[in-house]
């Protein structure tokens, strides 16, 4: 939902990151505000997970150039851990394994760390049962992978919805999703969709990275950017996607290529 | 500022045992002599067997050379520069604990172990040692309603001499190694449980070793017996205070499972490890050996290892009776200068016999830290099974990991197999966790323990929660 009067959550300028000094991410622009969907779109290799990982502060990333505002204020200073305490949500592409470590504790110390933060109750083993089961039934879970080691052998779509339970149970401002749609099947990428659609709302955004329109038909974006070479080439309306479906990158590239020449 | 360096830092937490109790000690001069094996067995008014059993041990030992095979580096040790004995001062021989010097007891009190009647722990039974001696144990009585023994070995040496007479030394010989020898020429104090033929241990055991003076070497001795059918589980818990000079433990314990009896023994050792330049801490060398010497009998060691300076220690199980089990589940921590050769020997003597080991090495800073094992599968161990794991993980890149597995096989039919891994804290499992809004620091000791779950797992349900505490103070500090 636009309404341009919404305050904006997430205001990206400029940013320019490298990882081992070899720079990835070459001057970024993109506004986000509450109550909007976006989508992110681009080739492979073209930035879309650096820029995500960027805004999750991964350490590997080293960023030259540029600011991101969260709610007005400077994002980059703060640990990862502090921005997710405060609403920023990164649903990984390939979230990792953690052995070992219960599936259930390590989200019932995430749940309570950000709840910590909104001034709200802890909860203890008990209530936080009870809320994971509430909140295992938006991306239907079976039960059975909380008492499971995180991540742990879990199958591509199953450590997908992982993610989107924890997006359910952190209840963040800004969530972005990176190709949480690859590796679902025909039902569980429906599944999936419904859980972030009922998540959305006025005073939340998400940030989909996705290349494919099918996702799109189920979540419908306000805006569609493309990235290329570390940069949004191009940003548009749902329309931009279709367009992208149908005629691929190529004419993206061509049209850039125009735009230099001139 | 890379998540490497940082944890670095992480690991590095203060000692928070390192305090002294001030206290009256009678000593004995520092030296070893024949006199001196005298002097200790005649301040605890042995009886002949056990003088003669020192004698011979300490004859021995001087026929021996300290062991260098695990490659260890710690200057020579002057035998003659420690104090076999040392006991605090004690009216009278305490018949209760409301005789004991309370100074004792504050110190036991804030080291978590609380003796006294009101604030102790409602389902453990508790034997604390300081320095040379053991100075109360609780639940006597109602274990002995059970016909269960638990008391120190001095006071069974006394009061159960053919027991002891008949089990001491059987397991590990007082010839065994350099180590062994020497306690068993000196050893001081130490635990005596007894479970009588099919008694299920009504509750847990647990002896806590505390050295209290700088200058003392502590050579504890344990015998822990369970006859036909009995069961029972055992903890060992172990501090000592910061001293810049090295303080020598030179522990033996013995198990003997008779048929179908088993014995959990669980150790959390968090003796002072020294500084971060390696200056002081204990020398841990230690014989720990089980003998399932029944059928069906089963032994099962795991432990916890965070402190010493150099731990030399391979609790082991001889499994002779057919279809009998032997299990070692360990935690080796170090961090800084620290030194760790650990492991385990399970010799499979009987038919059907079986053995697992599960041993999880973390190692930080410059420290080093070694599986050592071996398996070995005598002539008429028919159809015996054993399986191994053995997993390292390191933390920053200065530290060492190795792992040395030995296997002896004169049984066609046995199977072993073996396992190994080696790891590092990976910086995107942090960042998974840290994204999710856990700090960098409890998202280390959530991935260190993780990594050690299956050790924890096997610990009585009292001490899995500390020793998860235990790790995850050992590797708190502060994030620069
Ligand atoms: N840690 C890293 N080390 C080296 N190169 C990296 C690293 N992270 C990203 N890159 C490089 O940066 C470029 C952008 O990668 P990124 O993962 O952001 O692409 P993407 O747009 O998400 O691609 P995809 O659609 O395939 O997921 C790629 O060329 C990638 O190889
Ligand atoms: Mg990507």
């Amino acid at each position: 939902m636009i309404s341009l009067d919404a305050p904006v959550l997430i205001e990206i300028r400029d940013l320019c990151a490298c990882v081992d000094d070899q720079p990835i991410l070459n001057g970024v622009n993109l506004t986000i505000r509450a109550g909007e969907i976006h989508a992110l779109m681009g080739r492979n290799g073209s930035g879309k997970s650096t820029l995500s990982k960027v805004l999750a502060g991964h350490p590997a990333y080293k960023v030259t150039e540029g600011s991101v505002l969260y709610r007005g204020e400077d994002l980059l200073p703060l640990e990862p851990d502090e921005r997710s305490r405060i609403g920023l949500f990164l649903g990984f592409q390939y979230p990792v394994e953690i052995p070992g470590v219960s599936n259930l504790e390590f989200l019932r110390v995430s749940t309570n760390a950000r709840r910590l933060e909104q001034g709200l109750e802890e909860l203890d083993t008990f209530a936080f049962e009870d809320f994971v089961r509430e909140r295992l039934g938006l991306v239907q879970m079976d039960p059975a992978f909380l008492d499971r080691s995180v991540n742990e052998g879990f199958s591509g779509g199953e450590k997908k919805r992982n993610e989107i339970l924890q997006m359910a149970l952190l209840e963040p401002l800004v969530a972005i999703l990176d190709e949480t749609d690859s590796g679902l099947d025909i039902d569980a990428l429906r599944i999936v969709s419904g859980g972030v659609n009922q998540l959305a709302n006025v005073d939340n955004a998400t940030l989909l990275i996705t290349h494919y329109q099918r996702l799109l038909d189920l979540i419908k974006p306000d805006y569609v950017h493309v990235m290329a070479a570390g940069r949004i080439v191009r940003s548009g309306d749902k329309a931009l996607a279709l367009e992208l479906e149908q005629r691929g990158y190529e004419w993206v590239d061509r049209e850039l290529d125009a735009l230099e020449m001139t | 500022m890379t998540s490497q360096s940082h944890v670095g830092q992480l690991v590095s937490q203060p000692y928070k045992y390192g305090f002294v109790t001030e206290i009256e000690t009678e000593k004995i001069p520092k030296g070893l002599d024949e006199d001196v094996v005298r002097l200790i067995s005649e301040k605890k008014n042995e009886p002949q067997f056990l003088l003669d059993f020192r004698i011979r041990a300490y004859r021995h030992w001087l026929k021996l050379q300290a062991p260098d095979w695990a490659g260890l580096g710690y200057p020579p040790i002057d035998y003659q520069d420690i104090v076999y004995y040392a006991a605090p001062k004690q009216k009278e021989k305490k018949n209760s604990l409301d005789e004991v010097d309370p100074t004792l007891l504050e110190t036991f009190d804030k080291l978590g172990i609380p003796l006294s009647e009101q604030k102790r722990l409602s389902n453990v039974a508790v034997d604390a040692v300081f320095d040379s001696v053991s100075i109360a144990t609780t639940y006597k009585e109602k274990l002995a309603e059970h016909g269960v023994v638990f008391c120190s070995i001095t006071d069974a040496v006394n009061e159960y001499p053919e027991l002891v007479r008949r089990y001491l030394g059987t397991v590990v010989p007082s010839n065994d190694n350099y180590f062994a020898a020497l306690n068993s020429a000196v050893f001081s104090d130490g635990s005596f449980v007894f479970i009588p033929r099919g008694v299920e241990c009504p509750m847990e055991l647990s002896s806590y070793f505390r050295i209290n003076s700088g200058d003392i070497g502590q050579f504890e001795r344990t015998l822990i017996v369970a006859e036909e059918g009995a069961s029972v589980s055992y903890l060992e818990g172990c501090t000592a205070p910061m001293f810049d000079t090295n303080t020598l433990h030179a522990a033996v314990v013995e198990l003997v499972a008779l048929d179908d009896a088993s014995i959990k023994y669980s150790t959390v050792q968090n003796w002072y490890a020294g500084d971060e330049n390696g200056v002081g801490g204990i020398y841990n060398f230690v014989t720990k050996r089980g003998h399932c010497c029944g059928e069906r009998s089963k032994i099962s060691w795991s432990q916890v290892e965070t402190g010493s300076a150099i731990t030399w220690k391979y609790p082991s199980c001889i499994l002779q009776g057919a279809d009998s089990v032997g299990e070692f589940y360990s935690v080796a921590l170090t961090n800084h200068r620290q030194q760790a050769d650990t492991g385990t020997k399970m010799i499979h003597l009987g038919p059907r016999t079986r053995s697992t080991i599960v041993s999880k090495g973390i190692s930080a800073g410059h420290s080093a830290n070694s599986y050592r094992g071996l398996v070995q599968m005598g002539p008429k161990a028919v159809n015996a099974k054993n399986y191994s794991q053995c997993d390292s993980m390191l933390i920053g890149d200065q530290a060492g990991a190795n792992t040395y597995p030995y296997i002896r096989s004169q049984q066609p039919d046995a199977s072993i197999e073996h396992e190994a891994s080696t790891c590092r804290i990976s910086e995107d499992q942090l960042f998974y966790l840290q994204s999710r809004g856990i700090d960098f620091e409890a998202a280390i000791s959530m991935i260190v323990s993780g990594f050690c779950r299956d050790v924890f797992s096997q610990l009585p349900m009292e001490f899995a929660a500390e020793a998860d505490k235990l790790l995850a103070l050992k590797l708190e500090g502060s994030v620069g």
